[in-house]
């Protein structure tokens, strides 16, 4: 009922303005220009594409003699393709759900209550986001080390979760405040506690809020590859951003063919994921909750 | 019971601590252990792995005649000037500005292959890069087709390479962020300033680009810090070589640590960067806080 006046103050201005494009539209040389840069854009795909139909395939980028899948068919097995898989799988729901869980219920108290409290947390979560991740790499490697945690998912997951914690504590805290307080209060009144209430109406009411949120949170950890790389150490747990590596100088030769093929099954469920979120909600609507305090 | 009844104090803000602890733990310990880490000379092995020894400043003294670490801060500026400040920053905005003058089918496409660049898992992406700009690859295919030189790239041109390879890669955010903030702009704004006889040019130095200055501040302050720790793509393409030619902070900070066994000194680095990356955090959140007064 009350979704629509939600949905005006969730969506940017801008969204409404969309169809108003103003006095220039439809202009050829900016169609021109812009299909230049796109193709610039698009030919290092290109390779990936041509190489994975390309049973041998090379660095150059060329129509294969013979196309066919062979390359696909090559490394479908469990070993090359389905653990990796699995593993980036539990990796990344992991890391959303647990960042989920954890933003949410961060969210709530600062985004319900008025306190001195609330910005200087807030700006602390922010600067946190700037932190370059890359840099406390070496440092974690030395804490996972000393807590004899290396190898181990579940501390990778922790990790990945507090490495994403600050964006996603940030976007929660404004889809939140797009939800009036006073729907709560009509249950507070029924005899609701606090978290009953965030349970049973807030989060039903931000469902495509905290859907923004996990698959953002998923489809980083799904691409991360710095973070299992210097974290898990052993073939079961390596996640397909560094079993990858397997079709380099195995047997001497890079088989490019199947590095091909692989990378583009691998990329495949982000690029779905992203086209999800894109389309269901418009990713300035996504980013509007990410880079506006 | 103050947390149910929405009573004052601390108890109400429980929720927050899961997030708390993670952040602490994973953030602010790996980022504390790194400033104690390198007054140590701890290593990655051996006996100054068990028990690393204090040495005071000799790291950061090493790193004043190290002719390697003003060569690396030298790469990390023109890395993040070139690729992101440059290069992603005025790139996303002609994008950006195309996009509105262009017809919605030419503006969807292109908009669809800048970002899947982006969306893609970053080993991926550097792989594709790699292959883009190898010998034999698809740019000096073209080169070639064009009759002009094939250098390789990889080899005689590594910076060149990696900053266009970052803005491949990453320009579709600045894409985003400005496509956001363009159609904020009420178009009434461009309707008057046309009939004042303002050009296009005219319009858009001193009508558009007044008025998302605040989105470009954001914008390049969190382009840089995306930037400055960019691992993945450099370390695919070149592994900082050759002869260090390409290896910025985060690429040298990984190889003291993990391929010299230095954690001492690649902590040293790693909280160079650090420190940098709280400079413009902090310069960053500062404007923030001025735009929402």
């Amino acid at each position: 009922m009350t979704a629509p006046a939600k949905a005006s103050r969730v969506v940017p201005p801008g969204e409404a303005t969309v169809r108003t494009r103003g006095p220039y539209r439809s202009s050829t040389p900016a169609d021109v220009a812009l299909l230049l840069l796109g193709a610039c854009f698009l030919l290092p795909l290109l390779w990936l594409v041509l190489a994975s139909l390309d049973a041998d395939a090379s660095h150059e980028t060329r129509v294969p003699v013979q196309a066919g899948l062979e390359n696909f068919a090559a490394i479908m097995t469990p070993a090359l393709l389905l653990q990796p898989l699995w593993n980036s799988l539990v990796l990344s729901t992991g890391t959303a759900a647990v960042t989920l869980v954890a933003a949410v219920l961060a969210a709530y108290p600062l985004s319900r209550y008025r306190s001195r409290f609330n910005t200087p947390f807030m700006y602390t979560v922010l600067f946190g986001t700037c932190l370059p991740i890359t840099a406390i790499m070496v440092p974690v490697y030395g804490l996972f080390v000393q807590l004899e945690l290396l190898d181990s998912m579940p501390a990778t997951i922790l990790f990945m979760a507090a490495t994403a914690l600050p964006m996603a504590i940030w976007m929660t805290r404004n889809f939140m405040d797009a939800v009036p307080a006073s729907l709560e209060e009509a249950a507070w009144v029924d005899g609701a506690s606090r978290m009953t209430a965030l349970r049973t109406i807030v989060l039903p009411l931000m469902r495509q809020g905290l859907g923004v949120v996990f698959i953002f949170v998923f489809i980083q950890a799904w691409g991360n590859f710095f973070v299992p790389f210097v974290l898990l150490l052993s073939e079961a747990n390596q996640p397909a951003a560094v079993s990858i590596f397997s079709f380099f100088g195995q047997h001497g030769a890079v088989a490019y063919g199947q590095l091909a093929a692989f990378s583009i099954l691998y990329s495949l469920p982000v690029l779905a994921l992203y086209v999800i979120v894109a389309k269901g909600a418009g990713s300035s609507f996504a980013l509007s909750g990410a880079v506006r305090g | 019971m103050a947390a149910q009844t929405g009573g004052r104090g601390l108890l109400r803000y429980l929720p927050v601590l899961p997030a708390v602890v993670l952040l602490a733990v994973f953030l602010a310990g790996p980022v504390l252990w790194a400033f104690h880490a390198s007054f140590t000379n701890a290593g990655l092995t051996g006996r100054n792995a068990r028990n690393p020894g204090w040495i005071g400043l000799e790291n950061y003294q090493r790193l004043l005649v190290d002719p390697v670490f003003p060569l690396s801060l030298g790469l990390t500026v023109l890395f993040v000037l070139g690729s992101a400040v440059l290069g992603q920053n005025l790139l996303g905005l002609a994008l950006a500005v195309l996009m509105r003058r262009a017809r919605r089918a030419v503006s969807a496409v292109v908009g669809t292959t800048v970002v899947a660049a982006w969306v893609l898992p970053e080993i991926v992406a550097a792989f594709a890069a790699y292959a883009y700009f190898s010998r034999d690859g698809t740019l000096n295919q073209l080169l070639g087709g064009l009759g002009l030189g094939q250098p390789d790239w990889l080899y005689s041109w590594p910076m060149v390479a990696v900053v266009l390879a970052n803005i491949w890669r990453g320009t579709a955010f600045s894409m985003l962020v400005y496509r956001a903030a363009l159609n904020d702009i009420p178009s009434e704004v461009a309707e008057a300033a046309q009939i004042d006889g303002a050009g296009g040019w005219q319009r858009f130095a001193y009508i558009t680009l007044p008025m998302i200055r605040g989105s470009v501040a954001t914008n390049l302050m969190l382009i840089t810090l995306q930037t400055l720790a960019v691992f993945t793509l450099i370390w695919v393409m070149t592994a900082g070589g050759p002869a260090n030619a390409s290896g910025t902070l985060p690429i040298l900070a990984y190889q003291e640590a993990f391929r010299f066994g230095d954690i001492g000194y690649g902590t040293a680095v790693a909280t160079v960067l650090i420190l940098i990356g709280a400079v413009f955090g902090a310069v960053y959140i500062r404007l923030l806080r001025e735009s929402k007064r």
